[in-house]
Protein backbone atom coordinates (compact mmCIF):
# COMPACT_ATOMS: atom_id res chain seq x y z
CA UNK A 1 0.00 0.00 0.00
CA UNK A 2 2.71 2.40 1.27
CA UNK A 3 4.31 1.60 -2.46
CA UNK A 4 1.58 2.38 -4.52
CA UNK A 5 0.93 5.49 -2.16
CA UNK A 6 4.36 6.77 -2.56
CA UNK A 7 4.10 6.48 -6.56
CA UNK A 8 6.95 3.46 -6.66
CA UNK A 9 5.17 0.96 -8.80
CA UNK A 10 4.73 1.68 -12.08
CA UNK A 11 1.37 1.07 -14.05
CA UNK A 12 1.46 -0.61 -16.98
CA UNK A 13 0.06 2.63 -19.13
CA UNK A 14 2.75 4.67 -17.16
CA UNK A 15 5.97 2.49 -18.66
CA UNK A 16 7.42 4.02 -21.14
CA UNK A 17 6.47 2.05 -24.64
CA UNK A 18 8.76 3.53 -27.24
CA UNK A 19 7.60 2.41 -30.98
CA UNK A 20 11.08 1.99 -32.08
CA UNK A 21 13.32 0.14 -29.41
CA UNK A 22 17.11 -0.30 -30.55
CA UNK A 23 17.18 -2.02 -27.37
CA UNK A 24 14.44 -4.01 -27.64
CA UNK A 25 15.77 -5.22 -31.19
CA UNK A 26 19.25 -5.95 -29.68
CA UNK A 27 18.07 -7.77 -26.63
CA UNK A 28 15.63 -10.14 -28.94
CA UNK A 29 17.99 -10.20 -32.11
CA UNK A 30 17.26 -14.10 -32.15
CA UNK A 31 13.72 -13.90 -31.99
CA UNK A 32 13.56 -11.00 -34.63
CA UNK A 33 16.03 -13.21 -37.16
CA UNK A 34 14.29 -16.33 -36.23
CA UNK A 35 10.66 -14.88 -37.30
CA UNK A 36 11.94 -13.58 -40.17
CA UNK A 37 13.47 -16.62 -40.86
CA UNK A 38 10.60 -18.42 -40.62
CA UNK A 39 8.78 -15.59 -42.71
CA UNK A 40 11.47 -16.11 -45.55
CA UNK A 41 10.68 -19.61 -45.66
CA UNK A 42 7.01 -19.68 -45.58
CA UNK A 43 6.95 -17.09 -48.48
CA UNK A 44 9.45 -18.83 -51.32
CA UNK A 45 8.05 -22.30 -50.05
CA UNK A 46 4.48 -21.07 -51.25
CA UNK A 47 5.72 -19.03 -54.56
CA UNK A 48 8.06 -21.94 -55.23
CA UNK A 49 5.11 -24.57 -54.85
CA UNK A 50 2.45 -22.56 -56.36
CA UNK A 51 4.28 -21.86 -59.55
CA UNK A 52 5.32 -25.33 -60.03
CA UNK A 53 1.34 -26.52 -59.90
CA UNK A 54 -0.15 -23.18 -61.46
CA UNK A 55 2.74 -23.93 -64.92
CA UNK A 56 1.16 -27.23 -65.46
CA UNK A 57 -2.11 -26.18 -64.60
CA UNK A 58 -1.93 -22.96 -66.81
CA UNK A 59 -0.85 -25.40 -69.82
CA UNK A 60 -3.78 -27.30 -69.27
CA UNK A 61 -6.32 -24.46 -68.58
CA UNK A 62 -4.96 -23.23 -72.63
CA UNK A 63 -6.10 -26.47 -74.11
CA UNK A 64 -9.79 -26.06 -73.84
CA UNK A 65 -12.45 -23.22 -72.92
CA UNK A 66 -13.85 -25.47 -70.33
CA UNK A 67 -10.86 -26.29 -68.28
CA UNK A 68 -9.56 -22.76 -68.41
CA UNK A 69 -13.46 -21.69 -67.04
CA UNK A 70 -13.50 -24.26 -64.32
CA UNK A 71 -9.70 -23.36 -62.90
CA UNK A 72 -10.53 -19.77 -63.45
CA UNK A 73 -14.04 -20.51 -61.33
CA UNK A 74 -12.23 -22.50 -58.82
CA UNK A 75 -9.76 -19.88 -58.58
CA UNK A 76 -12.07 -17.06 -57.74
CA UNK A 77 -13.70 -19.04 -55.24
CA UNK A 78 -10.27 -20.09 -53.29
CA UNK A 79 -9.28 -16.35 -53.15
CA UNK A 80 -12.28 -15.31 -52.05
CA UNK A 81 -12.15 -17.30 -48.81
CA UNK A 82 -10.38 -15.62 -45.88
CA UNK A 83 -7.36 -16.65 -45.00
CA UNK A 84 -8.00 -17.20 -40.79
CA UNK A 85 -10.59 -19.72 -42.93
CA UNK A 86 -8.56 -21.49 -45.00
CA UNK A 87 -6.45 -22.52 -41.81
CA UNK A 88 -9.43 -23.02 -40.26
CA UNK A 89 -10.24 -25.72 -42.93
CA UNK A 90 -7.38 -27.46 -43.21
CA UNK A 91 -6.76 -27.11 -39.19
CA UNK A 92 -8.90 -30.50 -38.83
CA UNK A 93 -6.31 -32.51 -41.11
CA UNK A 94 -3.15 -31.20 -41.00
CA UNK A 95 -3.02 -29.91 -37.65
CA UNK A 96 -1.18 -26.91 -35.98
CA UNK A 97 2.07 -27.70 -38.22
CA UNK A 98 3.73 -25.58 -40.49
CA UNK A 99 2.53 -28.03 -43.60
CA UNK A 100 -0.78 -26.36 -42.56
CA UNK A 101 0.46 -22.54 -43.46
CA UNK A 102 2.36 -23.52 -46.11
CA UNK A 103 -0.60 -25.44 -47.52
CA UNK A 104 -2.88 -22.06 -47.43
CA UNK A 105 -0.48 -19.99 -48.65
CA UNK A 106 0.47 -22.20 -51.66
CA UNK A 107 -3.90 -22.12 -52.88
CA UNK A 108 -3.86 -18.33 -52.57
CA UNK A 109 -0.10 -17.50 -54.47
CA UNK A 110 -1.19 -20.53 -57.29
CA UNK A 111 -4.32 -18.26 -57.99
CA UNK A 112 -2.56 -15.51 -59.11
CA UNK A 113 0.06 -17.46 -60.94
CA UNK A 114 -2.35 -19.56 -62.81
CA UNK A 115 -4.16 -16.47 -63.95
CA UNK A 116 -0.81 -14.88 -64.78
CA UNK A 117 1.02 -17.39 -66.44
CA UNK A 118 -2.45 -18.10 -68.65
CA UNK A 119 -2.47 -14.81 -69.49
CA UNK A 120 1.13 -14.96 -70.38
CA UNK A 121 0.66 -18.15 -72.31
CA UNK A 122 -2.24 -16.58 -74.57
CA UNK A 123 -0.69 -13.29 -75.52
CA UNK A 124 2.03 -15.46 -76.87
CA UNK A 125 1.59 -13.91 -80.50
CA UNK A 126 -0.31 -16.75 -83.22
CA UNK A 127 2.79 -15.35 -86.16
CA UNK A 128 5.68 -16.37 -83.93
CA UNK A 129 3.89 -20.02 -83.08
CA UNK A 130 3.51 -19.76 -86.85
CA UNK A 131 7.27 -19.19 -87.35
CA UNK A 132 8.71 -21.59 -84.96
CA UNK A 133 6.41 -24.55 -86.18
CA UNK A 134 7.15 -23.72 -89.43
CA UNK A 135 11.44 -23.79 -89.02
CA UNK A 136 10.50 -27.14 -87.33
CA UNK A 137 9.60 -26.71 -83.41
CA UNK A 138 7.63 -29.29 -81.81
CA UNK A 139 5.65 -28.77 -78.64
CA UNK A 140 7.66 -29.42 -76.11
CA UNK A 141 10.63 -27.25 -77.82
CA UNK A 142 8.08 -24.24 -78.52
CA UNK A 143 7.07 -24.37 -75.29
CA UNK A 144 10.03 -23.99 -73.73
CA UNK A 145 12.44 -22.36 -76.17
CA UNK A 146 9.58 -19.76 -77.81
CA UNK A 147 6.19 -19.30 -75.90
CA UNK A 148 8.02 -19.38 -71.97
CA UNK A 149 10.51 -17.17 -72.95
CA UNK A 150 7.70 -14.45 -74.41
CA UNK A 151 5.68 -14.79 -71.65
CA UNK A 152 8.52 -14.17 -69.04
CA UNK A 153 7.61 -10.46 -68.34
CA UNK A 154 4.16 -11.80 -67.47
CA UNK A 155 5.06 -14.83 -65.29
CA UNK A 156 7.39 -12.46 -63.37
CA UNK A 157 4.31 -10.13 -62.97
CA UNK A 158 2.16 -12.79 -61.41
CA UNK A 159 5.08 -14.15 -59.20
CA UNK A 160 5.49 -10.17 -57.83
CA UNK A 161 2.43 -9.56 -57.32
CA UNK A 162 2.30 -13.84 -55.67
CA UNK A 163 5.20 -12.68 -53.58
CA UNK A 164 4.49 -9.23 -52.16
CA UNK A 165 0.90 -11.04 -50.90
CA UNK A 166 1.96 -13.74 -49.67
CA UNK A 167 4.31 -11.86 -47.52
CA UNK A 168 1.81 -10.07 -45.83
CA UNK A 169 -0.48 -13.16 -45.97
CA UNK A 170 2.17 -15.56 -44.13
CA UNK A 171 0.97 -12.92 -41.04
CA UNK A 172 -2.01 -14.61 -40.52
CA UNK A 173 -0.42 -18.16 -39.91
CA UNK A 174 -0.24 -16.71 -36.52
CA UNK A 175 -3.38 -18.62 -35.42
CA UNK A 176 -1.84 -21.96 -36.26
CA UNK A 177 1.61 -20.94 -34.63
CA UNK A 178 3.55 -20.38 -37.55
CA UNK A 179 3.48 -16.84 -38.85
CA UNK A 180 6.86 -15.93 -39.00
CA UNK A 181 6.65 -12.00 -38.15
CA UNK A 182 3.18 -12.56 -37.69
CA UNK A 183 4.09 -14.18 -34.29
CA UNK A 184 5.95 -10.92 -33.21
CA UNK A 185 3.37 -8.55 -34.03
CA UNK A 186 0.46 -11.21 -32.19
CA UNK A 187 2.95 -12.01 -29.04
CA UNK A 188 3.79 -7.52 -29.04
CA UNK A 189 -0.02 -6.96 -29.01
CA UNK A 190 -1.14 -10.17 -26.09
CA UNK A 191 2.55 -8.67 -24.59
CA UNK A 192 0.81 -5.02 -22.79
CA UNK A 193 0.83 -3.69 -26.14
CA UNK A 194 4.18 -3.52 -26.27
CA UNK A 195 5.02 -1.29 -29.20
CA UNK A 196 8.47 -1.87 -30.43
CA UNK A 197 7.81 -5.78 -31.29
CA UNK A 198 4.88 -4.67 -33.32
CA UNK A 199 6.54 -1.93 -34.72
CA UNK A 200 9.51 -3.34 -35.75
CA UNK A 201 7.95 -6.64 -37.45
CA UNK A 202 5.40 -4.50 -39.39
CA UNK A 203 8.19 -2.23 -40.68
CA UNK A 204 10.32 -5.60 -41.64
CA UNK A 205 7.44 -6.96 -42.92
CA UNK A 206 6.72 -4.20 -45.66
CA UNK A 207 10.87 -4.46 -45.81
CA UNK A 208 10.67 -7.98 -46.78
CA UNK A 209 8.15 -7.15 -49.32
CA UNK A 210 9.70 -4.89 -51.01
CA UNK A 211 13.09 -6.71 -50.91
CA UNK A 212 11.10 -9.80 -52.64
CA UNK A 213 9.74 -7.32 -54.77
CA UNK A 214 12.74 -5.64 -55.73
CA UNK A 215 14.68 -9.37 -56.33
CA UNK A 216 12.02 -10.30 -58.82
CA UNK A 217 11.92 -7.27 -60.88
CA UNK A 218 15.72 -7.21 -61.38
CA UNK A 219 15.92 -10.67 -62.27
CA UNK A 220 12.78 -10.39 -64.93
CA UNK A 221 15.36 -7.53 -66.27
CA UNK A 222 17.89 -10.02 -66.38
CA UNK A 223 16.48 -12.93 -67.72
CA UNK A 224 14.30 -10.89 -70.86
CA UNK A 225 17.52 -8.45 -71.79
CA UNK A 226 15.23 -7.95 -75.00
CA UNK A 227 11.98 -6.35 -72.89
CA UNK A 228 14.53 -3.85 -72.05
CA UNK A 229 13.48 -0.06 -73.50
CA UNK A 230 10.51 -1.33 -73.68
CA UNK A 231 7.53 -0.83 -71.50
CA UNK B 1 -13.61 -37.73 -40.78
CA UNK B 2 -15.05 -36.70 -37.11
CA UNK B 3 -14.25 -33.22 -37.54
CA UNK B 4 -16.78 -32.85 -40.48
CA UNK B 5 -19.53 -34.62 -38.49
CA UNK B 6 -18.68 -32.38 -35.61
CA UNK B 7 -19.06 -29.12 -37.54
CA UNK B 8 -22.57 -30.68 -38.77
CA UNK B 9 -23.89 -31.22 -35.39
CA UNK B 10 -22.63 -27.58 -34.01
CA UNK B 11 -23.85 -25.89 -37.05
CA UNK B 12 -27.17 -27.83 -36.42
CA UNK B 13 -27.66 -27.01 -32.96
CA UNK B 14 -30.06 -23.91 -32.58
CA UNK B 15 -28.37 -23.30 -29.53
CA UNK B 16 -25.07 -22.48 -30.70
CA UNK B 17 -26.75 -20.01 -33.28
CA UNK B 18 -29.31 -18.37 -30.21
CA UNK B 19 -27.28 -17.73 -27.29
CA UNK B 20 -25.75 -14.93 -26.43
CA UNK B 21 -22.30 -14.46 -28.34
CA UNK B 22 -23.60 -17.35 -30.39
CA UNK B 23 -23.25 -17.56 -33.98
CA UNK B 24 -26.06 -15.18 -35.22
CA UNK B 25 -24.61 -12.62 -32.60
CA UNK B 26 -21.25 -12.90 -34.38
CA UNK B 27 -22.72 -13.05 -37.87
CA UNK B 28 -24.81 -9.85 -37.40
CA UNK B 29 -22.00 -7.93 -35.60
CA UNK B 30 -19.37 -8.83 -38.81
CA UNK B 31 -21.60 -7.54 -41.44
CA UNK B 32 -22.46 -4.87 -39.31
CA UNK B 33 -18.64 -3.84 -39.24
CA UNK B 34 -18.36 -4.50 -42.78
CA UNK B 35 -21.13 -2.92 -44.00
CA UNK B 36 -20.28 0.43 -42.13
CA UNK B 37 -16.25 0.11 -43.22
CA UNK B 38 -17.38 -0.23 -46.74
CA UNK B 39 -19.63 2.81 -46.66
CA UNK B 40 -17.66 4.81 -44.76
CA UNK B 41 -14.79 4.31 -47.29
CA UNK B 42 -16.68 4.37 -50.23
CA UNK B 43 -18.15 7.63 -48.21
CA UNK B 44 -14.42 9.10 -48.41
CA UNK B 45 -13.03 7.02 -51.75
CA UNK B 46 -15.59 7.47 -54.41
CA UNK B 47 -15.33 11.64 -54.08
CA UNK B 48 -12.07 11.71 -54.17
CA UNK B 49 -11.62 9.55 -57.15
CA UNK B 50 -14.25 11.41 -59.06
CA UNK B 51 -12.21 14.72 -58.38
CA UNK B 52 -9.39 12.94 -59.50
CA UNK B 53 -10.23 11.07 -62.41
CA UNK B 54 -12.52 14.06 -63.59
CA UNK B 55 -9.31 16.48 -63.53
CA UNK B 56 -6.51 13.86 -64.46
CA UNK B 57 -4.43 15.18 -60.88
CA UNK B 58 -3.36 12.72 -58.03
CA UNK B 59 -2.87 9.51 -60.54
CA UNK B 60 0.85 9.11 -58.98
CA UNK B 61 -0.36 9.02 -55.80
CA UNK B 62 -3.72 6.68 -56.16
CA UNK B 63 -1.64 4.07 -58.04
CA UNK B 64 0.93 4.26 -54.98
CA UNK B 65 -1.46 4.09 -52.28
CA UNK B 66 -2.92 1.07 -53.98
CA UNK B 67 0.78 -0.14 -54.44
CA UNK B 68 2.25 0.52 -50.90
CA UNK B 69 -1.31 -0.58 -49.42
CA UNK B 70 -0.52 -4.18 -51.02
CA UNK B 71 2.87 -4.52 -49.03
CA UNK B 72 1.38 -3.85 -45.67
CA UNK B 73 -0.16 -6.98 -44.11
CA UNK B 74 -3.74 -6.10 -42.95
CA UNK B 75 -3.33 -7.60 -39.69
CA UNK B 76 0.01 -5.71 -38.81
CA UNK B 77 -2.13 -2.77 -39.24
CA UNK B 78 -4.62 -3.90 -37.38
CA UNK B 79 -2.02 -4.88 -34.30
CA UNK B 80 -0.82 -1.04 -35.14
CA UNK B 81 -3.70 0.50 -35.01
CA UNK B 82 -4.91 -1.49 -31.64
CA UNK B 83 -1.83 0.05 -30.07
CA UNK B 84 -2.69 3.85 -30.87
CA UNK B 85 -5.29 5.88 -29.68
CA UNK B 86 -7.80 3.89 -32.21
CA UNK B 87 -7.01 1.04 -30.08
CA UNK B 88 -9.17 -1.98 -30.40
CA UNK B 89 -13.24 -3.52 -30.20
CA UNK B 90 -15.67 -3.02 -32.79
CA UNK B 91 -15.22 0.66 -33.17
CA UNK B 92 -11.60 0.52 -33.85
CA UNK B 93 -12.22 -2.07 -36.34
CA UNK B 94 -14.66 -0.67 -38.17
CA UNK B 95 -12.44 2.43 -38.70
CA UNK B 96 -9.38 -0.06 -39.50
CA UNK B 97 -11.09 -1.35 -42.12
CA UNK B 98 -12.53 1.38 -43.61
CA UNK B 99 -9.28 2.75 -43.85
CA UNK B 100 -7.96 -0.61 -45.88
CA UNK B 101 -11.15 -0.45 -47.92
CA UNK B 102 -10.21 3.05 -49.49
CA UNK B 103 -7.71 1.80 -51.67
CA UNK B 104 -9.21 -0.63 -53.97
CA UNK B 105 -12.68 1.87 -54.36
CA UNK B 106 -10.50 4.77 -54.82
CA UNK B 107 -7.94 2.55 -57.45
CA UNK B 108 -10.64 1.35 -59.41
CA UNK B 109 -12.97 4.26 -59.82
CA UNK B 110 -10.02 6.10 -60.94
CA UNK B 111 -8.73 3.98 -63.17
CA UNK B 112 -12.51 3.85 -64.64
CA UNK B 113 -12.54 7.71 -65.09
CA UNK B 114 -9.54 7.77 -66.57
CA UNK B 115 -10.66 4.97 -68.86
CA UNK B 116 -13.62 6.94 -70.15
CA UNK B 117 -12.72 7.77 -73.86
CA UNK B 118 -11.69 11.12 -73.94
CA UNK B 119 -13.52 11.80 -77.33
CA UNK B 120 -17.00 11.97 -75.50
CA UNK B 121 -15.65 13.81 -72.57
CA UNK B 122 -14.69 16.61 -75.27
CA UNK B 123 -17.78 16.27 -77.45
CA UNK B 124 -19.82 16.45 -73.74
CA UNK B 125 -18.44 19.82 -73.49
CA UNK B 126 -18.63 20.64 -76.73
CA UNK B 127 -22.33 19.97 -76.31
CA UNK B 128 -22.71 22.51 -74.01
CA UNK B 129 -22.43 20.05 -70.64
CA UNK B 130 -20.83 22.05 -67.67
CA UNK B 131 -18.14 20.19 -65.76
CA UNK B 132 -20.47 18.56 -63.01
CA UNK B 133 -23.16 17.43 -65.68
CA UNK B 134 -20.19 15.78 -67.74
CA UNK B 135 -19.19 14.29 -64.31
CA UNK B 136 -22.77 12.63 -63.75
CA UNK B 137 -24.02 12.24 -67.26
CA UNK B 138 -21.00 11.03 -69.26
CA UNK B 139 -18.50 9.97 -66.80
CA UNK B 140 -19.75 8.11 -63.73
CA UNK B 141 -21.91 5.98 -65.89
CA UNK B 142 -19.47 4.80 -68.29
CA UNK B 143 -17.32 4.11 -65.11
CA UNK B 144 -20.12 2.18 -63.26
CA UNK B 145 -18.45 -1.28 -64.12
CA UNK B 146 -14.98 -0.11 -62.32
CA UNK B 147 -16.30 1.41 -59.90
CA UNK B 148 -18.04 -1.59 -58.84
CA UNK B 149 -15.38 -3.89 -59.12
CA UNK B 150 -13.60 -1.43 -56.92
CA UNK B 151 -16.56 -1.65 -54.34
CA UNK B 152 -16.65 -5.85 -54.49
CA UNK B 153 -12.74 -5.89 -53.98
CA UNK B 154 -12.84 -3.48 -51.24
CA UNK B 155 -16.52 -5.63 -49.68
CA UNK B 156 -14.96 -8.58 -49.84
CA UNK B 157 -11.51 -7.70 -48.51
CA UNK B 158 -13.28 -6.12 -45.36
CA UNK B 159 -15.41 -9.52 -44.76
CA UNK B 160 -12.07 -11.10 -44.69
CA UNK B 161 -10.49 -8.71 -43.11
CA UNK B 162 -13.12 -8.65 -40.47
CA UNK B 163 -12.17 -12.06 -39.84
CA UNK B 164 -8.52 -11.26 -38.27
CA UNK B 165 -10.02 -8.62 -35.39
CA UNK B 166 -10.60 -11.57 -33.79
CA UNK B 167 -6.73 -11.70 -33.11
CA UNK B 168 -7.11 -8.66 -31.69
CA UNK B 169 -9.74 -8.93 -29.22
CA UNK B 170 -12.74 -7.98 -31.79
CA UNK B 171 -15.95 -9.58 -32.31
CA UNK B 172 -17.92 -10.76 -35.20
CA UNK B 173 -16.87 -14.25 -36.93
CA UNK B 174 -12.91 -14.73 -36.43
CA UNK B 175 -13.71 -15.39 -32.85
CA UNK B 176 -15.24 -18.79 -33.20
CA UNK B 177 -12.10 -19.42 -35.03
CA UNK B 178 -9.37 -18.51 -32.95
CA UNK B 179 -11.37 -19.76 -29.92
CA UNK B 180 -11.14 -23.20 -32.00
CA UNK B 181 -7.92 -23.06 -32.65
CA UNK B 182 -7.31 -22.23 -28.62
CA UNK B 183 -9.32 -25.03 -27.40
CA UNK B 184 -7.95 -27.66 -30.47
CA UNK B 185 -11.60 -28.04 -31.33
CA UNK B 186 -11.34 -29.18 -35.05
CA UNK B 187 -15.62 -29.09 -35.84
CA UNK B 188 -16.16 -25.39 -34.40
CA UNK B 189 -12.51 -25.17 -36.58
CA UNK B 190 -14.39 -26.36 -39.71
CA UNK B 191 -18.32 -24.65 -38.95
CA UNK B 192 -17.17 -21.54 -38.37
CA UNK B 193 -14.04 -21.26 -41.58
CA UNK B 194 -16.70 -22.28 -43.64
CA UNK B 195 -19.25 -19.59 -42.29
CA UNK B 196 -16.58 -17.10 -42.94
CA UNK B 197 -16.15 -18.45 -46.49
CA UNK B 198 -19.90 -18.51 -47.41
CA UNK B 199 -20.25 -14.92 -46.39
CA UNK B 200 -16.96 -14.36 -48.39
CA UNK B 201 -18.68 -16.00 -51.23
CA UNK B 202 -21.93 -14.15 -51.09
CA UNK B 203 -20.30 -10.62 -50.78
CA UNK B 204 -18.74 -11.40 -53.74
CA UNK B 205 -22.34 -12.87 -55.29
CA UNK B 206 -24.53 -9.93 -53.89
CA UNK B 207 -21.80 -7.57 -55.90
CA UNK B 208 -21.64 -9.18 -58.51
CA UNK B 209 -25.54 -9.12 -59.33
CA UNK B 210 -25.57 -5.17 -57.90
CA UNK B 211 -23.11 -4.55 -60.35
CA UNK B 212 -25.10 -5.78 -63.28
CA UNK B 213 -28.02 -4.15 -61.74
CA UNK B 214 -26.81 -0.50 -61.91
CA UNK B 215 -24.80 -0.91 -64.84
CA UNK B 216 -26.81 0.97 -67.60
CA UNK B 217 -26.70 -0.14 -71.12
CA UNK B 218 -27.16 -3.90 -72.75
CA UNK B 219 -26.37 -6.29 -69.64
CA UNK B 220 -24.11 -7.98 -71.67
CA UNK B 221 -21.22 -5.37 -71.45
CA UNK B 222 -18.42 -6.61 -69.75
CA UNK B 223 -15.72 -5.32 -67.44
CA UNK B 224 -12.23 -4.32 -69.08
CA UNK B 225 -9.93 -7.71 -68.06
CA UNK B 226 -7.24 -5.86 -66.44
CA UNK B 227 -9.67 -4.54 -63.95
CA UNK B 228 -11.28 -7.32 -63.07
CA UNK B 229 -7.86 -9.56 -62.00
CA UNK B 230 -7.45 -6.42 -59.35
CA UNK B 231 -8.57 -8.45 -56.28
CA UNK B 232 -7.02 -9.12 -52.85
CA UNK B 233 -7.40 -11.36 -50.27
CA UNK B 234 -6.90 -11.35 -47.14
Amino acid sequence: MALLASGATLLATDAPNPWFSPSYIQNNADTILAALRQHVILTVSAVVIGALIALPLALLARRSKTISAAILGGSTIIYTIPSLAMFAFLFPFTGLTIETVIIGLVLYSLVILVRNFLAGLQAVPADVREAALGMGYGPARMLVFVEIPMALPTFFAGLRIATVSTVALATVGVIVGFGGLGNILVAGFNNNFFRAPIATAAALCVILALAFDLLLALSARLLTPWSRGRS
Amino acid sequence: MSAIGDAVRYLNDPLNWTRTNGLLDRLVEHVTISAVATVAAAAIALPLAIWFGHTGRGGGFTIALSNVSRAVPTLALLIVFAVTPIGFGNRATTIALALFAIPPILTNAYVGFREVDRDIVESAGAMGMSPLQVIARVELPLAVPAIMVGLRTAAVQVVATATLAALVGGGGLGAPIVLAFAQQNDGLALAAGFLVAVLALLTEVVLVLAARFVTPGPATRRFPRRLQMRTETV
